[in-house]
């Protein structure tokens, strides 16, 4: 770090990353409650078990090649030049680079930044599944989504080298497709081949609504994931580079923060659009769904989610109008393919997350058409095509495809899906009987105790 | 052409102001904006008063109206 500028904003962005990388845990924290919320009571611990532990196996996997697959893959795409070995170096889990070192004090914040995305790519997924697949199965899913696919797609369209940047004109500044879309993607592959739950379907079709066993429990998840989203936010840009280090077109001595691309935004911008678009999100959820609670809780979040494409370019009330917009669209969609194809998506993730991240995407295209992708020179500017074609790569190439396939192997394998007496009774007694152990002892021993007592009296 | 006025980062940042899509549009996004919040509260009226209508004379009306009474 020479001179005390340099190390004045490297600690700076070190300190930056890292308390976003905090706030966003909350992110984690709010899918456990929301998921322990909306199960029932017998599947409580297998829920809580299977998203907790999503944690240490994408982050070990994060570490072992996660890392390195965003940096090296940038242009790993047919005819855009391939794996670049030298690129990646700096980040495999052997690089010096890759622990304790005094001359690299943002690698370790970044490399956990990017974590938390991933652990929310999974998260999503284990969401949708609840109540009756196998541990062993989701979390086999949550490395490959998490420490695979996401961060392929993020290399492509979220790298200010990648390929669909470049060539497209990609522009997704806080992840509608990199992180929701894809997720929705991957969890509509999983749940149609996992199946619905036993009883969301009437045996003529209708389908049933499962009422969640702890509406608060939800609220307060859900909230907790808008809390950790604006660490998110955050999490996406560069705090504060100059012109000289980024080395694009950018002329003069200005410095600013720019989004993942390099490109420049403000912190204050993307606060009035999180803020806006969480609005716009609630407000058209709340007349589309009637009022129901958890679609406009939801719809706060899809709100977002829709907006974030360009949020770090729109005007706060066309944040506002965008998310109100997506939102009628994914409320709609999700009863549609409900009622069509009889799936059971049990938190509503695929519309939230994939439905929402694919409209948002579009309509950035629109709304920002002709806007720079990057600082750099040569790159597609962003248009409709190009985000159309990227939505489809998210939901459908890096999403949809791979969940279905290793979905398929599994149900072929018979390790996709607990046993129908298991879920009748409930994966708590099967697996997790501790705690169930634990009450049945001390209702055994409150009987005798009683049992003596009424045994001495007479 | 470009929604946000500027095609290519070729500039020097202290020279740019607003970068949102469509300047000069403001107003007419606002107004969007104030029609989406009203169009809002009389939707969320209308069917409150409905709701509310519907929600009295559920149960035994007699027995609430006596039970009113009381009060």
């Amino acid at each position: 770090m020479d001179g005390n500028l340099n190390a004045l904003t490297t600690v700076f962005t070190e300190f930056y990353y890292w308390v976003t990388v905090v706030f966003m845990f909350l992110i984690h924290v709010g899918f456990c409650m929301y998921e322990v919320g909306a199960s029932r009571r017998r599947n409580h611990m297998h829920t809580l078990m299977k998203n907790v532990m999503i944690i240490p196996l994408v982050t070990v996997t994060f570490f072992f090649f996660g890392w390195w697959i965003y940096w090296a893959f940038p242009n790993a795409f047919p005819g855009m030049g391939g794996v670049d070995f030298e690129a990646g170096a700096p980040y495999t889990p052997w690089s010096e680079s890759m622990g304790t070192n005094l001359a690299d004090r943002i690698t370790g914040v970044f490399w956990a930044a990017f974590l938390l995305f991933s652990w929310t790519a999974a998260s999503i997924v284990s969401g949708s599944v609840i109540e009756r697949i196998r541990s062993s199965a989701l979390w086999l899913h949550a490395v490959m989504i998490g420490s695979v696919w996401w961060i392929i797609d993020a290399a492509w369209g979220w790298h200010y080298d990648g390929w669909m940047v470049k060539v497209l004109g990609y522009h997704d500044a806080y992840a509608s497709g990199v992180i929701h879309a894809i997720a929705g993607g991957y969890a509509l592959g999983v749940i149609m081949v996992l199946g619905p739950r036993l009883g969301k379907f009437a045996k003529d079709g209708t389908p049933r609504d499962i009422p969640p066993h702890n509406p608060w429990m939800l609220t307060i998840g859900i909230f907790l994931i808008y809390t950790g989203f604006w660490g998110f936010y955050a999490a996406c840009n560069v705090p504060v580079i100059s012109p000289e280090v980024i080395g694009g077109e950018i002329v003069g001595t200005t410095w600013t923060a720019t989004n993942i691309y390099l490109a420049p935004t403000t912190l204050s911008a993307i606060t009035f659009n999180f803020l806006m678009s969480l609005s716009g999100g609630l407000m058209a959820a709340y007349v589309v769904s009637r009022g129901d609670a958890f679609w406009t809780f939801s719809g706060g979040l899809a709100g977002i989610i829709t907006a974030s494409a360009g949020n770090d370019l729109y005007h706060p009330v066309q944040a506002m109008l965008v998310a109100a917009v997506g939102v009628v669209i994914v409320y709609k969609l999700h009863y549609w393919v409900e009622r069509k194809f009889k799936l059971d998506d049990a938190v509503g993730a695929v519309a939230v997350h994939g439905y929402s991240g694919v409209v948002g995407l579009i309509i950035a295209g629109f709304m920002l058409w002709g806007a720079p992708s990057s600082p750099f020179e040569g790159y597609a500017t962003i248009n409709p095509i190009g985000q159309t074609i990227g939505a489809v790569i998210m939901f459908g190439l890096l999403g949809f495809l791979p969940g279905w396939v290793l979905a398929k192997l599994q149900a072929a394998a018979g390790v996709l899906r607990i046993p129908e007496e298991v879920e009748l009774q409930g994966l708590d007694y099967a697996e997790h009987h501790a705690y169930e152990d634990a009450k049945t002892d001390i209702i055994e021993a409150d009987k005798r105790r009683l049992s003596a007592k009424v045994t001495a009296a007479e | 052409m470009s929604t946000i006025g500027y095609e290519n980062w070729a500039v020097d940042l202290a020279e740019v102001g607003p970068v949102y899509p469509f300047q000069g549009t403001e107003f007419f996004w606002v107004i969007l904006g104030v029609i989406f919040w009203l169009v809002w509260h009389r939707i969320q009226y209308v069917r409150e008063s409905a709701h509310l209508e519907e929600a009295r004379h559920i149960g035994d009306e007699d027995k609430v109206h006596d039970l009113l009474d009381k009060y």
